[in-house]
Formats: C-alpha cells, sequence, structure tokens
C-alpha cells in the first residue's frame, strides 16, 4: 500500500484540465470553426493522439517500473489495438456489404464507392 | 407538463402495476420505519464495499428481474396461447418483449453472474476484497440505478419497443418518438459503466491479488472463466458505450449516424450493437461453465478432466466471440464472401465448446456421483445445451440462416444456450454457494421441485418452438391465431407455466431454508467435498475473509490442506489486516448519474445538467478522498475466528 500524502496530485489536476481542454477544442473544431473539413479531421485525429498520451503517461502507469516498466499497459494496448483494428477493418468489410461491380479487385471498387459517398457528403 | 402527460394511461394491467408497485413500496418503506431498520439498511448494505455485502445485494437484484422479465415472459406466453382473448394490443405486446429481452440479459444475467463471482473470486484467490472496493460498489450502484430507471419506463413515459436490439431506424427519433427509446438507451449505458468498471476491477483483483505461490494455471476455473469474461468485457462493452452514445446524439440531439435521410448508416448500429453483442453473449455463458465446471469437480469427487484445455479453450473461445458478429444479421444482405467468412468463423467456434463438452463427461467418466441439487442442475446443462448448440451451428450456415433467421427456431436456439447454460448456472452456483453467502443451505426437496419443474417446463416450453420455427412463424409476432401454429403454442405455454412454478418454488425455498434450514458449523459445506479455498474459510465469512492467506502452488489447493490438517487460521501468523472504509459516496454518485440519466429521457436539459454537475462534483470530492481504510487488530482476528471455529 504506498503511502498517500495529503497533497493535491498537481500532476492529475494539470492532466484532466488539458484533456478537458483538447475535447473542448476539438468541438469546436467540429460543430463552430471554419476550417475545410480535411483540416477538421486532421486536427482531431492530432487532439485524439495526444489525448491518449495525456491519459496514459499522466493518469494511467505506462513508465511505471511495478508494471514491468511498462511491460503490462504494452501488452494491454497491443490488445486493444488488435481489437480496434478489428473494429475498424471489420465494420468496412461487413458495410461495403462485399458487393463487387466487376470480375476484378473489390478492394479498388470499395475505395471507388468511398469516394463517391465523400463527394457527395460535400456536395451536400 | 401535466402529470398525465409523463404517466402511462388507459391500460388495466399497467393500472394494477402501478398500484401494486405503490403497494409494494408503501410496505417496504413501512417494514424499515416500523422496524427501525433505516440506518441498518444505510450503515449495513447501502454504503457497503465489502464484496460479499455487494454480490448479495446484485443477486437479489437479478432475481427481482428474473421475476420481472419472468411476468413479462408470462403475458407473452398468454397472448400467444390465447389470441383471441384480447389480452393485450400491439404496442403492449412489443414493450413487453423489448423490455423482457433487455431486462434478462443485462438486469438479469449479468447481475447474476457478477454477483456470483463478487462473492466468490476474491474468496477463491485468497483475496480479503476486490482491488478497487469503492469502485465495486460503484459499479453495483451504477447498475441498479440503471436497472431502476428502465424498469420505471412502463408507467412513466412508456417502454421501449423496439426489440431489445433497439434497431435503427427503427428506434430513431423519426419512427420512435418519445422517452421510451431513451429509458433503453439511458438505462443501459448507466449500468454498463457499472459493468465496465466490474470488468476491470476483477481483472486487477485476479492478476494482482492471488494468494502467495497462485499461479495462473493454479486458479480454481469458475476464477478463470471470470478474468476471461473480463478481457471481453473490457474490449467489448466500450463499442456499446459508444454505439448508445451516437444513437442518443441521434435523438435528443438530431444528428444523423444512423438515418437515412441525414446520410448516416441505419445498418451501422447493427453492425456496433453485434460487436458488443456477440461477445456479450459470451460474457454471460463463460462464467457459466465455470460455474458447472466447479459443481461437476465437486460431486465427482475428482480433479476437473483436462484443466489445461479447459482453460484454453476458454481463451480460444474468447478470440473468437469477436469475429463471428455477423452471423446476427446474415439477412442484411451483404454478399455471400462477407457471410461465408462469418459463417466459417462461427462454426469455429463450436470445437473449444465441443471439447469443453467432452471434459465435463470425461470428468464425470467412472466417478462416484453425489446428487446434489447445485449437480442436477449441472446434469441437465449438459443435454439441454447440446441442443441449444447444435441448433445453432444450423443457424450458422448462412444459407440455411435465410429459412431460420427471426423465426421461432431462431427464438428457441438462444433461450436453448442462454436458460440451459446461463440460468441453470446462476441456479446451479447460487444453490452451491448458498451456504458461503448466508450460513444455511437451501432445502434439498424443494431444491428438487424447483429443479424438475423448471427443467420440464423449460424443455415443454421451447422444444416445441423449433417446430413452430420450421413451420413458419416469425419473432415478434403479436398476430398469431394460424390454425397450425396453435396446438404448438398452447403446448410452450403450458411449459412455461412450469417454468414459473419452479420459479416460485425457488424463491418459497429461500423463504424457508432461512426459517428451518439447519445452520452450517463448518465451511466446508458440501460434506467436506470442497476442493478450492473458498471452502478453507469459515461460515459465515468473516469480512476479512482470511485471518491468514495460505501458500498455495496447484490447482484444487483445499484438498491437500485438509490432508495436512492446515486452515485459513494460523494462530501465530496472524497480522493486523488493512480494508478499506464503507462510504456513502457510491450510492450518491450514481443516484446523481441517475437523475442526470432520467432528465436526458425526457429531454429536461436543467435536470441532465444538474445531475451531470453533481457527477463531477462528487468525481471531484473522491479524488481529493485521503481515507486509507484501515487496520483490523490481531486480538480481534483471533477473537472472531476463535469463535467460528469453535476453538
Amino acid at each position: 500500500m504506498a503511502e498517500s500524502k495529503k497533497r493535491v496530485p498537481m500532476n492529475h489536476v494539470i492532466g484532466f484540465i488539458l484533456s478537458l481542454v483538447m475535447t473542448l477544442v476539438a468541438a469546436w473544431a467540429a460543430i463552430q470553426s471554419d476550417l475545410p473539413v480535411t483540416w477538421v479531421i486532421i486536427g482531431i485525429m492530432i487532439l485524439a493522439l495526444l489525448q491518449a498520451g495525456v491519459q496514459l503517461f499522466m493518469f494511467m502507469h505506462v513508465t511505471e517500473a511495478s508494471s514491468g516498466n511498462g511491460h503490462v499497459p504494452w501488452n494491454m494496448m497491443f490488445h486493444g489495438f488488435a481489437l480496434a483494428g478489428i473494429l475498424v477493418a471489420g465494420s468496412l468489410f461487413v458495410m461495403s456489404f462485399g458487393h463487387d461491380h466487376g470480375d476484378h479487385g473489390d478492394m479498388g471498387d470499395m475505395e471507388q464507392q468511398e469516394e463517391q459517398h465523400s463527394e457527395d457528403h460535400s456536395g451536400h | 407538463m401535466h402529470i398525465t402527460d409523463i404517466l402511462v394511461t388507459g391500460e388495466p394491467i399497467i393500472y394494477g402495476a402501478m398500484v401494486s408497485m405503490a403497494l409494494g413500496g408503501l410496505a417496504i418503506l413501512f417494514v424499515l420505519t416500523y422496524f427501525k431498520k433505516w440506518k441498518w439498511l444505510w450503515r449495513e448494505w447501502l454504503t457497503s464495499v465489502d464484496h460479499k455485502k455487494i454480490g448479495v445485494m446484485y443477486i437479489l437484484s437479478a432475481l427481482l428481474m428474473l421475476f420481472r422479465g419472468g411476468v413479462d415472459a408470462m403475458m407473452m406466453r398468454v397472448q400467444l396461447a390465447f389470441p383471441d382473448l384480447g389480452f393485450l394490443n400491439s404496442q403492449h405486446y412489443n414493450e413487453i418483449f423489448t423490455t423482457h429481452g433487455t431486462i434478462m440479459i443485462i438486469f438479469m444475467a449479468m447481475p447474476f453472474l457478477i454477483g456470483l463471482m463478487n462473492i466468490i473470486v476474491p474468496l477463491q484467490i485468497g483475496a480479503r476484497d476486490f482491488a478497487f472496493p469503492y469502485l465495486n460498489a460503484l459499479s453495483f450502484w451504477s447498475f441498479f440505478f440503471g436497472m431502476a430507471l428502465f424498469n420505471i419506463s412502463f408507467v412513466i413515459g412508456g417502454s421501449p419497443d423496439a426489440g431489445w436490439t433497439s434497431y435503427t431506424p427503427l428506434s430513431g427519433a423519426a419512427m420512435s418518438p418519445g422517452p421510451g427509446q431513451n429509458f433503453y438507451l439511458m438505462g443501459l449505458q448507466l449500468s454498463g459503466i457499472g459493468t465496465l468498471a466490474t470488468g476491470i476491477n476483477l481483472m486487477v483483483t485476479i492478476l494482482k491479488m492471488r494468494a502467495p505461490g497462485m499461479k495462473l494455471f493454479h486458479m480454481p476455473i469458475f476464477t478463470w472463466s471470470t478474468l476471461v469474461t473480463c478481457f471481453i468485457i473490457v474490449f467489448a462493452f466500450p463499442i456499446l458505450t459508444v454505439a448508445l452514445a451516437l444513437l442518443t446524439i441521434d435523438r435528443i440531439f438530431g444528428a444523423q449516424f444512423f438515418t437515412l435521410t441525414g446520410e448516416g448508416l441505419p445498418m451501422m448500429w447493427a453492425n456496433l450493437f453485434w460487436m458488443w453483442g456477440h461477445p456479450e453473449v459470451y460474457i454471460v455463458i463463460l462464467p457459466a461453465f465455470g460455474i458447472f465446471s466447479e459443481v461437476i469437480a465437486t460431486f465427482a469427487k475428482k480433479r476437473l478432466f483436462g484443466y489445461n484445455v479447459m482453460v484454453w479453450s476458454m481463451i480460444v473461445i474468447a478470440l473468437l466471440s469477436f469475429l463471428v458478429w455477423v452471423h446476427h444479421f446474415f439477412t442484411m444482405g451483404a454478399g455471400a464472401f462477407v457471410n461465408s467468412v462469418f459463417s466459417v468463423s462461427t462454426m469455429l467456434i463450436a470445437v473449444p465448446t465441443g471439447v469443453k463438452i467432452f471434459n465435463w463427461l470425461a470428468t464425470l467418466y467412472k466417478s462416484k456421483i453425489e446428487f446434489t441439487v447445485p449437480m442436477l442442475w449441472s446434469l441437465a446443462f449438459i443435454p439441454s445445451f447440446i441442443l441449444g448448440g447444435v441448433t445453432g451451428v444450423m443457424l450458422g450456415m448462412a444459407a440455411a440462416d435465410y429459412q431460420f433467421h427471426n423465426s421461432y427456431f431462431l427464438i428457441a436456439h438462444f433461450h436453448y444456450v442462454l436458460i440451459a447454460g446461463t440460468v441453470f448456472a446462476c441456479f446451479a452456483g447460487l444453490v452451491f454457494w448458498y451456504p458461503k453467502m448466508f450460513g444455511h443451505k437451501m432445502n434439498e426437496r424443494l431444491g428438487r421441485w424447483a429443479f424438475w419443474l423448471f427443467f420440464f417446463g423449460f424443455h415443454v416450453c421451447f422444444f416445441p418452438q423449433y417446430f413452430l420455427g420450421l413451420d413458419g412463424m416469425p419473432r415478434r409476432l403479436f398476430i398469431t391465431n394460424v390454425a397450425e401454429w396453435l396446438p404448438l403454442n398452447v403446448i410452450s405455454t403450458v411449459g412455461a407455466v412450469g417454468m414459473a412454478l419452479g420459479f416460485v418454488v425457488f424463491v418459497y425455498n429461500v423463504y424457508y431454508s432461512f426459517r428451518y434450514s439447519e445452520r452450517e458449523t463448518t465451511g466446508d459445506s458440501w460434506n467436506g467435498n470442497g476442493r478450492t479455498l473458498e471452502w478453507a474459510t469459515t461460515t459465515p465469512v468473516p469480512y476479512y475473509n482470511f485471518a491468514t492467506v495460505p501458500y498455495v502452488d496447484e490447482i484444487d489447493p483445499y484438498v491437500r490442506m485438509k490432508e495436512e490438517g492446515k486452515t485459513t487460521f494460523e494462530e501465530d501468523e496472524v497480522k493486523p489486516i488493512h480494508m478499506p472504509s464503507y462510504t456513502g459516496q457510491p450510492f450518491i454518485f450514481m443516484a446523481l448519474l441517475g437523475l442526470a440519466s432520467f432528465g436526458l429521457i425526457f429531454e429536461w436539459m436543467y435536470l441532465a445538467v444538474f445531475g451531470l454537475i453533481g457527477g463531477v462534483v462528487m468525481m471531484i470530492r473522491r479524488s481529493f478522498d485521503y481515507d486509507d481504510g484501515y487496520y483490523v487488530s490481531v486480538e480481534e482476528i483471533k477473537e472472531t475466528e476463535k469463535k467460528a471455529r469453535g476453538l
């Protein structure tokens, strides 16, 4: 049992405020800003990575010696990434409905459909 | 807004429910006040962080929900057997099958199993509580308020009516206006927080707090099943959280994630729902497998056959559970390749499951079986579950699924796996560990009555439904006065009555045993057949569980401990024990979030914002909470143990 001293956990407070600010900026970028869609997406992606970094390094125990110098969290993160891979790739695969309109290259076909979709979107 | 705008009016059955709820509530208030139990309730239960008490509260809530879900089921069965009676109208019928499914999965099966895990897992690994006892209480209260929220829907605002799968676009704002569907979203969201937290909590507990010497492959099989389940929870529940949040934003704030009009993808809901939903059904079946393994090994009086293989097959099942979700919507219209991929992955699951079945049979082979009530449930599970499993493989064939999809064949299949698997396991586990929880066993004779009534009722109820499905009766159908279907529907309803009687006998048995059962004197309740550490503790279990934690370097450590005369109380090794303090914070925190959810359901934003701010305040309060618990003195431990062991 680690001894806890009666003090304000500054690291956590800063991390908490940082994560709130980043969330608000992301929301602002998506809802209020006049930035082009591509930049909004890139911006949100970057913010998401920073957000994950804040969570992992300021709140979780990535660098702690007692977790095998981060061996345990990296192990879990590997599983997390594997699942995210299944989630994204699986959803794209399923939601494409597997329809290929030609004899070859359903992948290329899928991308084409995707492009058409995004074109429709920006034209809206 | 007038009161009649939010209360559901015009249904005699619902008026009846309202009156009985009000009377029941008043009766509880009266009893608590009359016997001056309010303080006791708050001090001993509502503020408790003791895993055993939280487990008991989980199981009580689950039994209550089994009753509620069961009443829904009985009403459906009455409607289907007597279609001309006009018992339910179609809207009411829709609401009932929706709440039946949701309650049975989310508010009955999961909390029942989580309750058993709460009580038993720390005892099996030699831990004194969860890794995060405060979080454990938080989990329970989030589940409790989520459950309460979902259950008031039928008298206030109207129940959700889009099926437990809540498929879009039907469940979207355009086609299901009003608060009904919001109850589903917020009730599940709130209780989902608790499930996710429990998953993390138990995972850490099992990984970090095992008895000295206990390696992962020394753990009791129920603990293993819990660990694997926790991994599934941690990876699957975030998907549900996101899906529910997206649909909530759709419904309440007018986004278009799942609508056609706004270029959303309605089928994406089905996709996300089943990406959570398939792992979810394994969340409720793997602990069941764990329970059956424990019970069968105990009453076959043998080490579980193929322990390592059992563990590995659970891990393989967990992995596969994330790769089969599309088999729930083969008929979406995806191409042959997509469906084939998921058809094959689905059939793969039969392999590790089959391995487990053979291992149970091999454990039983040439053993001296003791036919206790938990063993009866476990033995009945094997053939019944196989019927469900085999029809599952039939449904897994994509081409054939176009015939079976959404027919009663499917209904029969998943009731065969969920009841013969999960519900039988809940009963087996509860009866098996009952003496650990309450200090006395359940009456054997009444237990047998409950078992046989439920068992025969179950088969009579659901076996005919396979044939109803093959005869073309679709699920969720309100009008059934088709001559060809009627006889089988009547038989099915008779079976449902049998199950209901079984449940009544079971509940009566709780009361009867409380009054008349012999009190336990030893901790090893089942004729000294206990194999794992939970049986090494005294009954009732002291709040710190283990005075001294034994060294463990094998599976079934208690067998050796008994031979060598060791106990969990080695007097000269007793040290002060560090225990967590009780706190009312989790209860208040989750009550506030419950209030916020209630506000969101009716789109009363001020109430929602108030509740959410309250939640944030409670989080800040917790962040600066320096209560590190307290130490139990050596004298107190010795005194407690000597009294409990009659030394």
